[in-house]
């Protein structure tokens, strides 16, 4: 406890140093510890989110070709760091680590504090997620606000389309294994107009929350 | 919840059982018995009914009595029959058991042992010992026999289930209804019922024969309808009576397939596909407010597949395109070509705020084309659908090409008690839903006839439907809203029921 305390401090000093403005976010916090400890109901908490990208279009190929078009080096493979800037048109873009009060990822709010826009944008999230042990037959399940695609450990998993709500476990990956250690999941969010939010958890074989997950946004080990 | 079962049922009565395939002419039909993974059934004059799967069925081997309606039950290690016989001037009759350890005549153990009369009666008291049918009590382990004809009552009796013997001859049968016969016993949720033949049997399509029912609380009754009426005094509800091409519906059997599936076997008096002739069904049991249902056996059609848990429908995952075409919500309204709105369509929450344009004055998004909007055209709408096999996804029902699913009897691919294999295909195409590798589902572009093509789709005691891939026997299961897969049968969930709705 006492351990984890001086790491808080420790990262809050970084973060200070790092010139990262300190944002209030109704639903949203900012990273001080290392690690972060998934629930009981599974839903992933801790994300880096980038400021949002303006897109447009909700049917299967425009988010498809969105989500596929090149905005920044690495897009598919970079595991950012809070504070970590990409430029995206001309824009400098910045990715902050946030750790979610709720079960899903408000995306309006996030943006909206930063006085960035929240239509016809698309958002990007990483987070990396470790496992204790291998998880053979897992499924990731997400809801989102409104289009999304997702990818775990670089393998497209799930896109849902369409101008749509978000509904825990909407979509659902087929199976895969949650390799023990560090797995990558990575999403982007297409929203049209009004809330935009996504929420993700993994599901066992038996479709229930996988346990003994925790959060860590340093460079994974894999 | 009652709506879903009105809906469900509407569905159902739009479709149309078939009697089961193969020879299957008997007259009086016992229980299904199965033995070493055959399906055997047993009726009057030595009738005798054997299959491999429950679908087809063939000309089986006599017992050794050759007797009137018997009924067949399964014990420990023995198969017991019990079947009557007239012995004098009707209603002097009486029912006899026999025993074997086996069903098949190819067993080394086949051989039909004399068990002795169960139950008689002299020609002179108000019964008629005929059409047995056998309850072994889940509750307590006790065995009782049903039995009588028209002459008086339905009389109940104990047997031993050790032996399948009267339990004690002295004891006087226990009346349990009137004015009907071919009765037998079932057991569910704390209650006994009473399923036993009204009307007239033996006349072809003149039959009236219809199955009614009452329920108690115990064994021993009274057993009254759904009205409240004693079956004492001529109660009972109707279960299922003639209907579509068949006349005269008699001798319940239940068949419990196990995990929450029951279905129940019957004969027809009169099946008009086949000349008139008295066939054996086999249906699915369904429970409404505590009582039996008679389901029915798929028919081939298109409906829309609708998850009972998510309230989605599957789907080929493919760009759907609304019914009709995209139209604009602005006073251009309809008419902006196929296509529409570019891609994306309007702008979400546009139009929200405030009345339409061109509302009321005959134009803008509500007003409508003015003609009406066909039905959606698969060839037209498929011309930029991937060829090859395509991904499968639930999404919420919008009447469009690749949510409509023909389902129709897979040729010479057999089946399932009460009904074949189905294939399953996107209407107007060959494009086959199929079970792929690691138990998931995709859209083939064409049918091999494949296990993995074979779909087994039964209905479930609450109406709903499980629709269970041949290959590895796992079920279609809605685990996510959009997102279908294939896992095992769990009889408490939802997950695996669905409606098949006509589009």
């Amino acid at each position: 406890m006492r351990t984890e305390r001086v790491r808080g401090f420790v990262l809050a000093l970084v973060l200070a140093a790092s010139g990262v403005a300190a944002v209030s976010w109704p639903t949203l916090t900012s990273v001080v510890s290392r690690e972060k400890v998934v629930g009981l109901d599974g839903f992933i908490p801790r994300w880096v989110l980038l400021e949002p990208i303006a897109a447009n279009g909700l049917t299967d190929a425009a988010v498809q070709a969105a989500v596929k078009k090149e905005y920044f080096p690495n897009q598919f493979s970079v595991i950012p760091h809070d504070g970590d800037k990409v430029q995206v048109a001309g824009a400098d873009l910045k990715w902050r680590a946030v750790d979610t009060k709720s079960y899903n990822v408000n995306l309006f709010h996030f943006a909206r504090a930063l006085d960035k826009p929240t239509s016809d944008v698309l958002f990007w999230a990483v987070t990396v997620v470790y496992s204790p042990k291998e998880v053979p037959n897992a499924r990731l399940a997400i809801g989102s606000n409104a289009a999304s695609v997702w990818w775990v450990n670089g393998k497209e998993v799930i896109g849902i389309y369409g101008d749509r709500q978000t509904v825990i476990d909407d979509g659902v990956s087929r199976r895969l294994t949650l390799q023990k250690g560090a797995n990558v999941i990575r999403v982007a969010v297409v929203n049209g107009g009004g809330a935009t939010d996504f929420c993700a958890r993994f599901l066992d074989a038996d479709d229930k929350p996988v346990k003994g997950l925790t959060v860590n946004l340093a460079d994974p080990v894999q | 919840m009652r709506g879903l079962v009105l809906l469900a049922g509407a569905v159902a009565s739009a479709t149309m059982a078939c009697a089961a395939d193969g020879v299957v002419n008997i007259h009086d039909p016992s229980t299904i018995a199965i033995s070493g993974g055959k399906y055997y059934v047993y009726g009057t004059g030595g009738g005798s009914l054997v299959s491999d799967d429950g679908w087809t069925w063939r000309t089986g081997v006599a017992p050794s009595r050759r007797g009137l309606a018997p009924d067949v039950i399964h014990i420990g290690d023995r198969y017991y029959m019990d079947v009557a016989a007239n012995i004098g001037a009707q209603p002097k009759a009486a029912v006899n058991m026999i025993w074997s350890k086996t069903l098949d005549p190819e067993s080394k153990d086949y051989k039909w042992e004399e068990g002795g009369v169960v139950a008689s009666s002299d020609g002179v008291e108000d019964s008629n010992a005929i059409d047995p049918g056998v309850l072994l009590d889940s509750t307590d382990g006790r065995l009782w026999l049903v039995y009588g004809s028209y002459f008086g009552y339905i009389r109940l009796v104990e047997l031993d289930p050790k032996t399948g013997k009267r339990l004690r001859a002295n004891d006087v049968p226990k009346n349990l209804a009137i004015n009907s016969e071919a009765s037998i016993l079932i057991q569910h949720d704390g209650w006994y019922y009473l399923l036993l033949t009204h009307g007239s049997c033996c006349r072809g399509a003149d039959s009236g024969y219809n199955i009614r029912m009452g329920r108690s609380r115990k064994v021993t009754g009274p057993y009254l309808d759904r009205t409240g009426l004693d079956m004492l005094q001529g109660g009972g509800s109707l279960f299922i009576g003639s209907g579509g091409r068949f006349i005269g519906a008699g001798h319940f059997g239940l068949l419990d397939e196990g995990n929450g599936v029951q279905k129940f076997s019957m004969h027809w008096e009169a099946d008009l596909e086949k000349g008139g002739a008295s066939v054996l069904d086999i249906r699915p049991l369904l429970w409404r407010d505590g009582w039996p249902v008679a389901g029915e056996n798929l028919k081939e059609g298109t409906y829309e597949i609708e998850s009972v848990r998510t309230g989605t429908a599957l789907e080929m995952a493919v760009e759907g395109m609304p019914v009709g075409g995209r139209r604009g919500r602005g006073p251009g309204g309809p008419g902006r070509g196929p296509g529409g709105l570019p891609p994306g369509g309007p702008p979400p929450g546009a139009g929200r705020g405030g009345p339409p344009p061109g509302a009321g004055r005959g134009g803008g998004m509500f007003a409508g084309t003015g003609v009406p909007i066909p039905a959606q055209d698969v060839a037209q709408v498929s011309v930029n659908w991937p060829t090859g096999t395509v991904d499968v996804r639930m999404a919420n029902y919008l009447l469009q090409s690749q949510q409509k699913w023909t389902i129709s009897p897979a040729p010479n691919a057999g089946g399932y008690p009460g009904a074949p294999y189905y294939r399953i295909r996107l209407a107007g195409t060959e494009r086959t839903l199929a079970a792929v590798e690691g138990g998931e589902l995709a859209v083939l572009p064409g049918f091999t006839g494949a296990p993995e093509q074979l779909w087994r789709i039964e209905q479930l005691p609450d109406s709903n439907w499980r629709i269970e891939s041949k290959a590895g026997s796992m079920a279609l299961s809605a685990v996510g809203a959009s997102f279908a897969t294939l896992s095992k049968f769990d009889a408490a969930s939802d997950k695996q029921r669905w409606l098949l709705k006509t589009p």
